[in-house]
């Protein structure tokens, strides 16, 4: 079949709650797979990372990192050495959300599980990887469900399997389902979690484009990011740019919850503002709230304040900020809201979640929680900030393993720095009430 | 450890088994599947005892240390027996804001137990579960790994009448 106009909403175009997922039928009518078809059929794996590349696709995961680049690092064969002995590879699919405040993968999952498995589909075709998994959260029963169904229909068809197209190119694709541990967000702890082991993550280099899953050459990305490559594929990097309102291209999951009017998830132009997001989509804050605070893309992400709702929500500007855009998932903080028991909740999850593989993390975040109950329940002094202060540099990027407890320091930081006058009120409480 | 006993591996049944081996052909290596091997073993029994543990260890070909190891780490996984059904109430960010504390207290206070406690007749075990990816229809619980969502006082409390169906269900 011919392809569809393009769309302002690729990702989820054919999500529709009122209605069951497309079927595997249903999502080809509407054009599902062609990119696969496209990229066996008319594109060199060169020529499909260059296209990747052109994009400007990032990470959706959190980090941004550029899609392209970060594939162009995987070891590639001549057409020729691969179908003599083809390169073990794989192609995982980074489905573990657990990002405090992050409800977008879901979306894509349970919406249009057939995007998530074209886009591993294409994804491998570029990489010419010959396994893929799909590492999603234990507790994400139904999208596992419904992706396994869309695998089946797959292997059925023909889009999965031995020389799929005619090419010579065979490719399966599985499920691989976790059982609750936020680290194995981490693409290296993911990887040691896939392998059946403790998820603890990997010193880097090597990288896993290199030495990956077993020791072979993987890719890892968020599902999002994966979701994208069919219609880069089809429609080109052009039109994906267009999409954007800023320098980052495409569009994204952006999502609002809190106390507001109408918490949800939209895919919309890269770019849109905070402020778009909270007043227009979400519907503003619940009556007799204010907005206080918010977190931009989930709980590891730095506190920003009402004076940056008009910045534009993506990798770039909200950098600029001092923040991170994250998962674009936003948390609105009200003034109602105990603001220390907030961020003591958010301590609370990274403690609670640290692999315990490194000493400033394991032993640190637990301190950092307590020190922020002993503010809570009036038993703090100036030197508790002081520690706290000291902590957001000693759990620092440099200081720690891995990016775990650098980002539980993101709202803690931030937190010191914007509302100080708030730890330091409830010690003062505290000595006027003893003294 | 080299040697377990190999009747240990009759102490799973045979559906257990085959449904293990058909997960462990996913990889070049079967312990890839010592999560899902552990959360379909608890699926049937509730929870993993020291004799299931050595048990899916002998069969994909780990010790059954590391397998520990890796039970332990993740907290879907109950080393220890748990009620007839678990009730898992999210305290997310997102839900902490929606009250989730309150919701606690409810629950607490008719089931007559505390967090990672279950209840004298075996019929609840309530456990504190992290954020789960609902945010926009906090606050939300899981009961034997059903999501239920926009919970209240009385919806959070209507989460304790019985079911016939009331295992942990997990994924396959």
């Amino acid at each position: 079949m011919s392809l569809p106009e393009p769309t302002q909403r690729p990702l989820t175009q054919h999500v529709d709650h009122n209605r069951e997922a497309y079927n595997l039928a249903e999502y080809e009518a509407h054009g599902g797979y062609e990119s696969v078809r496209k990229m066996l059929t008319e594109l060199s794996p060169s020529a499909g990372l260059e296209l990747l590349k052109a994009s400007d696709l990032r990470g959706r995961g959190g980090a941004g990192f550029p899609t392209g680049m970060k594939w162009s690092f995987v070891p590639m064969q001549s057409e020729a050495e691969r179908l003599a002995n083809p390169m073990q590879k794989y192609i995982v699919a980074n489905a573990d959300e657990m990002e405090p405040g992050t409800f977008k993968d879901r979306v894509i999952m349970e919406g249009c599980p057939h995007l998530l498995v074209e886009g591993m589909i294409v994804g491998a075709a570029i990489l010419q990887a010959t396994t893929g998994y799909i590492f999603i959260r234990g507790e994400y029963i139904e999208a596992a469900e419904k992706l396994n169904r869309a695998i089946s229909e797959c292997r059925e068809k023909g889009w999965l399997g031995k020389n799929i197209l005619g090419s010579g190119w065979d490719f399966d694709l599985h499920v691989h389902t976790s059982a609750g541990r936020y680290i194995c967000g981490e693409e290296t702890a993911l990887l040691n979690s896939l392998e059946g082991k403790r998820a603890t993550p990997r010193a880097k280099p090597p990288f896993p484009q290199v030495s990956g899953l077993w020791g072979k050459p993987t890719i890892v990305n968020n599902v999002e990011t994966l979701a994208n490559i069919p219609n880069i594929i089809n429609y080109g990097a052009e039109w994906f740019k267009g999409l954007s309102l800023t320098e980052d291209a495409g569009t994204k999951l952006y999502g609002v919850s809190g106390r507001v009017n109408k918490a949800g998830c939209w895919e919309l132009p890269m770019g849109t503002t905070a402020r778009e997001l909270l007043e227009v989509h979400a519907g503003g804050m619940r009556d007799g709230y204010k907005l206080k605070t918010f977190l931009p893309g989930g709980g590891s992400t730095p506190l920003l304040l009402p004076e940056h709702l008009d910045t534009p929500m993506d990798y770039t500007h909200i950098g600029k900020i001092g923040s991170r855009m994250g998962t674009g998932t936003m948390i609105m903080i009200d003034d109602q809201v105990d603001f220390l028991g907030a961020l003591k909740n958010l301590e609370h999850f990274f403690a609670q979640e640290s692999c315990g593989f490194c000493t400033p993390c394991r032993d640190g975040l637990p301190w950092v929680e307590k020190t922020l109950d002993k503010i809570i329940r009036g038993k703090g002094t100036s030197a508790d900030i002081e520690w706290l202060d000291r902590a957001t540099v000693n759990l620092n990027m440099g200081f720690t393993f891995c990016a775990h407890a650098p980002g539980a320091m993101g709202p803690l930081e931030s937190a010191l720095k914007y509302f100080r006058a708030e730890f330091e009120t409830r010690i003062k409480l505290h000595h006027s009430e003893t003294v | 450890m080299t040697e377990i006993d190999t009747q240990l591996v009759a102490q799973l049944t045979e559906q257990e088994t085959q449904e293990i081996l058909k997960l462990a052909s996913h990889y070049d290596y079967p312990q890839a599947a010592s999560i899902e091997a552990l959360k379909i073993v608890q699926h049937y029994r509730g929870w993993v005892s020291d004799e299931s543990l050595q048990a899916i260890a002998k069969l994909i070909e780990m010790s059954a240390e590391e397998l520990d190891s890796v039970a332990t780490f993740y907290s879907l996984i109950f080393r220890s027996p748990v009620g007839n059904n678990v009730i898992m109430l999210c305290d997310g960010i997102t839900c902490w804001m929606h009250g989730c504390e309150q919701l606690k207290n409810c629950l607490s206070e008719k089931l007559g137990i505390d967090y990672g406690e279950t209840t004298p007749d075996n019929q609840f075990t309530l456990i504190p579960v992290t954020c789960q990816g609902a945010c926009d229809r906090a606050p939300v619980a899981l009961k034997n790994m059903k999501l239920h969502t926009e919970l209240n006082e009385s919806s959070v409390l209507a989460l304790t009448t019985l079911e016939s169906q009331n295992r942990l269900g997990g994924s396959k």
